[in-house]
């Protein structure tokens, strides 16, 4: 119990310092966002439109500690402030419009590539010497390859060459959103690639850590036990060594989410799917400060939801966290 | 034999970036008439939409892309080194703040945070898409450095400093680090290979300098320029390549040297794993 409240402590510092990262970036950056966005439209902008956008970002000739205090009152109502490049939806509602697809594509993905991706490592650990070492240096390859630039080529394979898949969009424009089989059928069609992409290019990692961990344990005495008492060898492989190596690999995955999550930001600008990483580029291009901010700090937070989720598992595995 | 592979990409790719623009002097940026050619003798790898050599991009581009990568290396190791070592010797609130700093930054996603902060800099030189980068590149060396400091502090060499009246600076810095030379090496390429990555993505999202070449803004322009759909394959899969590929050639590296340390992990083996192998020492078997 004492390991779960110290992890709650530190993510609750850890929101914090994004909030706060989110709050001090626009105000150490030189220039006033406002004042260059308006030098940007070379000053098309009605006063009222200015004072809206000061307001959005709360900056203000009041103190510096005033305005953060009225930048976490408001973000404790829920208000990211308004969007600039969709004037005047709220970015809240920006936001919820793309996470969803966001959190579908990467959530999927993510768990595929680590089934996936720790079941193949147990294996290679276990049949050493045999043909599934060739598996490893394609995964050492995967590991360093860009994000972008898988999608890129599957694209360019599966999308334009084959024509298979479509390389573009979360939908097809000929049905219409709501629960119906065809609408499904079109987004699990359209999220073929992306899903994919982010498999391919994140699964390396779980295989190269769950397969080093897997033949240390291997090595282990208790293994050796198991071995010998004449257990068949599938269970030796899962129920003992494989369930204590998966301990390390669950850490190591959580860490290395932050590292996905800004992969599919990538994969997601590739294939115009409407997630939230395409709503930031959008945001950048714009100079959309406050719908850059908010997003920002969304997916800082899904983060570290998912990174106090990896921890629940870990306590739930680990019989010693729970003393 | 890992090793030798991967350091073999790597004095690749350094001679490159080094010789490499000597030897195809031309201008990268400089077009020609002969636009989107596949490769042929005149053009190796052929050439883009508006009849640049990829070749010359891809050579040109290297010092860029691997520039941005070392530069940013090097400002995040620095700051990795002091953050680690002095955590790790002081101990104490010192450490407890500056682990909770490290511990931060590695939870943080960095991407979304290089974006963002791209999205605010005034003008995106190759110097200030280096510091952006390093911003967010330096936790987990530094998080490294102080489990290696931790175990060194307290040995033989590093008390005996301290009792002939070595300043704490000065143990730190001239004791201590010398020993951690290789970690620091370790941890330095691959913050390189994130490095280059991260430029990547922000060219890649045009959000770096396009004005230079580098390979992160030959994929910008080759996605725009509808590479993807014209079928020009020889624009954008090179870049690509080359960063997977240096990032491949570190990675055997490091892989070596675990390999070297913990001689469980090699590949080369017996073709079947005999039941109860391993309980003998890999050293009592041969």
């Amino acid at each position: 119990m004492r390991f779960l409240t110290r992890r709650l402590g530190f993510y609750l510092l850890t929101a914090w310092a994004a909030v706060t990262l989110n709050f001090l970036i626009p105000r150490m950056m030189p220039g006033d966002p406002v004042d260059l966005l308006v030098a940007r439209l070379k000053g098309n902008v009605d006063p009222a439109a200015i004072e809206a956008m000061k307001r959005a970002f709360g900056i203000s000739d009041a103190g510096l500690w005033t305005q953060y205090v009225d930048y976490l009152g408001n973000l404790f109502r829920g208000e990211l402030g308004r969007s600039i490049t969709f004037f005047p939806t709220e970015v809240s509602t920006v936001v919820a419009d793309s996470l969803p697809w966001t959190i579908g594509l990467v959530g999927v993905a993510t768990l595929i590539s680590y089934v996936v991706g720790t079941s193949l490592g147990v294996l290679m650990a276990w049949k050493r010497g045999t043909w599934l070492d060739g598996v490893l240096p394609a995964a050492t390859f995967l590991h360093a390859v860009p994000y972008f630039w898988v999608a890129l080529v599957l694209v360019f394979v599966f999308g334009s060459t084959l024509q298979w898949f479509p390389g573009s969009r979360a939908y097809g424009l000929e049905v219409t959103p709501g629960f119906t089989w065809e609408f499904v059928a079109s987004v699990g069609y359209h999220a073929t690639l992306p899903a994919v992409t982010i498999v391919l290019a994140s699964m390396a990692d779980r295989i190269l850590g769950m397969r080093n961990v897997m033949v240390t344990t291997l090595g282990e005495d208790y293994v050796v036990m198991a071995e010998a008492k004449g257990l068949t060898s599938r269970r030796v492989m899962w129920a003992y060594a494989a369930r204590n190596a998966i301990l390390p690999n669950i850490t190591s995955f959580a860490l290395s989410l932050g590292f996905v999550v800004g992969g599919s930001v990538l994969t997601e600008i590739v294939f115009s799917y409407p997630g939230i990483g395409s709503m930031l580029l959008k945001g950048v291009e714009n100079e959309d400060f406050p719908l850059m901010q908010g997003i920002f700090l969304v997916i800082s937070l899904a983060v570290l939801v998912a990174n106090l989720l990896a921890d629940l598992a870990y306590v739930i595995l680990d019989p010693r966290t729970r003393q | 034999m890992k090793i030798r592979i991967g350091i073999g990409i790597l004095v690749f790719f350094t001679l490159m970036a080094l010789v490499g623009p000597l030897l195809l002097p031309a201008d990268p940026a400089a077009t020609s008439d002969a636009g989107l050619q596949g490769p042929s003798a005149e053009h190796w790898l052929g050439t883009t939409q508006t009849g640049q050599d990829v070749l010359t991009q891809i050579v040109h581009g290297s010092r860029v892309s691997m520039g941005v990568g070392v530069l940013s290396a090097v400002i995040a190791t620095v700051f990795a080194i002091a953050v680690g070592l002095v955590g790790g010797y002081f101990g104490g609130a010192v450490d407890e703040v500056l682990s909770v700093l490290t511990n931060i930054f590695l939870v943080l996603p960095a991407l979304p945070l290089i974006i963002v902060l791209a999205g605010y800099l005034p003008q995106r030189g190759v110097a200030s898409v280096a510091v952006v980068i390093a911003v967010t590149g330096w936790a987990w060396g530094a998080r490294v450095l102080r489990a290696q400091t931790l175990s060194v502090r307290r040995r033989d060499f590093v008390e005996a400093a301290r009792a002939a009246g070595e300043g704490p600076f000065r143990v730190v810095f001239f004791e201590i680090m010398p020993v951690l030379l290789p970690v620091i090496a370790t941890s330095f390429l691959a913050t390189v290979v994130g490095a280059i990555l991260a430029e990547a993505g922000l060219s890649f999202l045009g959000l770096a300098d396009l004005s230079t070449v580098s390979w992160g803004s030959m994929l910008y322009f080759a996605q725009n320029g509808q590479a993807l759909l014209i079928g020009a394959w020889w624009w954008f899969v090179p870049p690509g390549l080359c960063i997977a590929l240096i990032g491949t050639g570190l990675a055997l590296v490091n892989f070596g040297l675990d390999e070297i340390a913990n001689p469980r992990l090699r590949t080369i083996r017996q073709p079947r794993r005999p039941k109860l192998a391993t309980a003998i020492p890999e050293e009592a078997r041969s």
